[in-house]
């Protein structure tokens, strides 16, 4: 969600001069040891903090507090030369895991899959682990194929989905340019399958879509409590529309 | 009288810059073994921490608390390797080229050429790698995707490069004008001279370049971490240069960030750093006894 919280950064920055954001990406673990270290005010996180950092942030004497700033959906990303129009949320689990290699196995072409992932620093790492590849079940210990591409960027899980007809991706819906093909998603074979869309995100129909937060020290205040109230505020909202992301609900 | 003062200062000058210059010697291997030092301190504890089965396992899925280094140390060595064999036959090549063959114009246009490769960016050469290399590795191999260990070794290749060139040239610069004239006066022909005479003659500081060519390889982060797609399989088998890979390199970048300092995580990627720094330095120590056997016996080959 680095884009978002640029954006948000920006913006804010030009409506006020005075305060000036700086902003780091790296993923959510990365903004959370920040705040626990005390190296930043914010962390912006596209998932709930562990109990592992809880423990931390104890240690290191802070409260962290969670604000829901956002939603946010999952897409699936195939190459638009790629005929496969919609997937269940096993036949992905079974690609990422490594138990289907190649497209004609799910209706498609006789090709290789090729899997596109994040690096496991990422939120949208853990999230897609927990809901897809063990399809939502705390109980499944299944793990990505160990031939899963580990990518540093959505920019570059991008770019390989772009080019490469044997590649299949994840990332935010945020992240999604034309170059890339969404697949629609079905929780079973039944159906319905649903394509990632503000609205379907909005309605719950799509069913990978999540929260995204930011923690701050103890509760908000002074300069840091305006900026998060500014994003939940209508203009902060109208941002994360315009990137893709999809807003809170009732605003 | 005032000779030996002029002799007082100058021999305090003199003391004065020797202190210094020691200074600055002792302090670079004092610098490298504080970094052991740091480096075994945080990582010794993970041999503590994580029974050596599991670090001598065949799989990485650190945030599970499955530490394998075995594909980890396979890919930075695979990945060295073909860069190496990739660059060291060119590399040579070219000096041999620019400091023996080329005329005086095309030498003043190469070197500067050469040197403002060294100087790009390794980050826009993973870009370069991703947008151009990647897809044209794909297309041209028919492997199921451009992320692969060959496109990191080519782009690696491509970034020992201005090392291997710039220093075996100058090697080959230092060897003594008379030993070429001598050659000719054998009626040895250009090629004879070269092959036999001069590039024997340069062997300590050629090896040197191709040493420090591997250093450049096996400790670049940014590229490798872009195009060689990360994947922490077990890089065996024929076609794994056609697969993709992932280096301890390219691990410690993209995980150090994430882990919490002190955790087990945090341990064992130092301990990649150590596996790696004890890996660079056995290849440097093999280099150098190699270089120190060849000065005493190789003698014979000028006389042959």
């Amino acid at each position: 969600m680095v884009n978002l919280a640029l954006a948000w950064a920006e913006a804010y920055h030009e409506l006020h001069p005075e305060i000036s954001i700086s902003v780091t990406g790296g993923g959510s673990g990365t903004g959370m040891a920040a705040l626990i270290n005390g190296s930043t005010d914010i962390a912006n996180a596209s998932r709930q903090m562990k109990d592992e950092e809880l423990r931390e942030a104890e240690h290191a004497g802070i409260t962290p507090v969670e604000h829901v700033v956002a939603l946010d959906a999952i897409a699936v990303v195939i190459n638009p030369r790629n005929p496969i129009g919609e997937l269940t949320i096993p036949q992905i689990s079974d690609m990422y895991t490594g138990r289907i290699e190649n497209w004609r196995d799910v209706g498609g072409e006789d090709r290789p899959i090729i899997l596109a992932s994040r690096e496991s620093n990422s939120g949208t790492y853990m999230y897609f682990l927990e809901n897809v590849v063990r399809r939502g079940d705390p109980e499944n210990d299944d793990l990505f194929s160990p031939e899963s591409l580990l990518l540093p960027s959505s920019e570059v899980i991008g770019l390989e989905v772009a080019h490469n007809p044997n590649a299949i991706g994840y990332d935010g819906l945020g992240y999604v340019t034309p170059a890339q093909k969404t697949v629609r998603v079905a929780v079973s074979k039944d159906g319905p399958f649903v394509a990632p869309s503000i609205d379907t995100v909005n309605d719950g129909t799509y069913p990978i879509a999540r929260p995204l937060y930011i923690y701050t020290k103890g509760e908000p205040q002074g300069a840091i409590k305006d900026y998060l109230d500014w994003i939940t505020s209508e203009d902060g909202q109208r941002i994360v529309a315009e990137l893709g992301f999809v807003p809170l609900p009732g605003s | 009288m005032r000779i030996p003062a002029l002799r007082q200062g100058t021999h305090w000058r003199a003391f004065f810059i020797e202190q210094l210059i020691r200074l600055t010697g002792v302090s670079a291997i004092a610098f490298v073994l504080l970094i052991l030092l740091f480096l075994i301190k945080e990582g010794a504890p993970a041999l503590v921490e994580v029974p050596l089965s599991n670090l001598m396992g065949q799989r990485w899925y650190p945030t599970f608390g499955i530490y394998g280094l075995l594909p980890l140390i396979l890919g930075s060595l695979l990945v060295t390797v073909g860069a190496i064999a990739v660059s060291m036959p060119l590399g040579v090549a070219t000096a041999v080229f620019i400091g023996e063959i080329a005329p005086e114009w095309v030498r003043d246009i190469l070197k500067p050429s050469i040197e403002v490769i060294a100087g790009i960016p390794s980050v826009v050469i993973g870009f370069i790698g991703i947008q151009l290399v990647s897809p044209l590795v794909r297309q041209l191999s028919g492997a199921p995707t451009g992320l692969t260990a060959l496109t990191g070794v080519l782009l690696l290749a491509y970034m020992a490069l201005p090392t291997i060139i710039s220093i075996a040239e100058d090697a080959l610069d230092a060897v003594p004008q008379s030993y070429r004239n001598a050659a000719y006066a054998l009626s040895a022909t250009k090629w004879q001279t070269i092959w036999r005479v001069v590039l024997p003659a340069a062997r300590p500081g050629i090896v040197t370049a191709v040493m420090l060519g591997v250093g450049r390889a096996i400790g670049e982060t940014m590229t490798v971490m872009m195009v060689t797609g990360n994947a922490a399989r077990m890089p065996l088998g024929l076609d794994a240069f056609l697969r993709p890979v992932r280096t301890m390199t390219a691990t410690i970048a993209a995980e150090m960030g994430e882990v919490a300092r002190g955790s087990t995580h945090y341990q064992v990627l130092f301990l990649v750093g150590l596996v790696l720094f004890v890996l660079t330095f056995v290849i440097n120590l093999a280099a150098a006894v190699a270089i120190f056997r060849r000065e005493r016996g190789g003698g014979g080959r000028f006389l042959a």
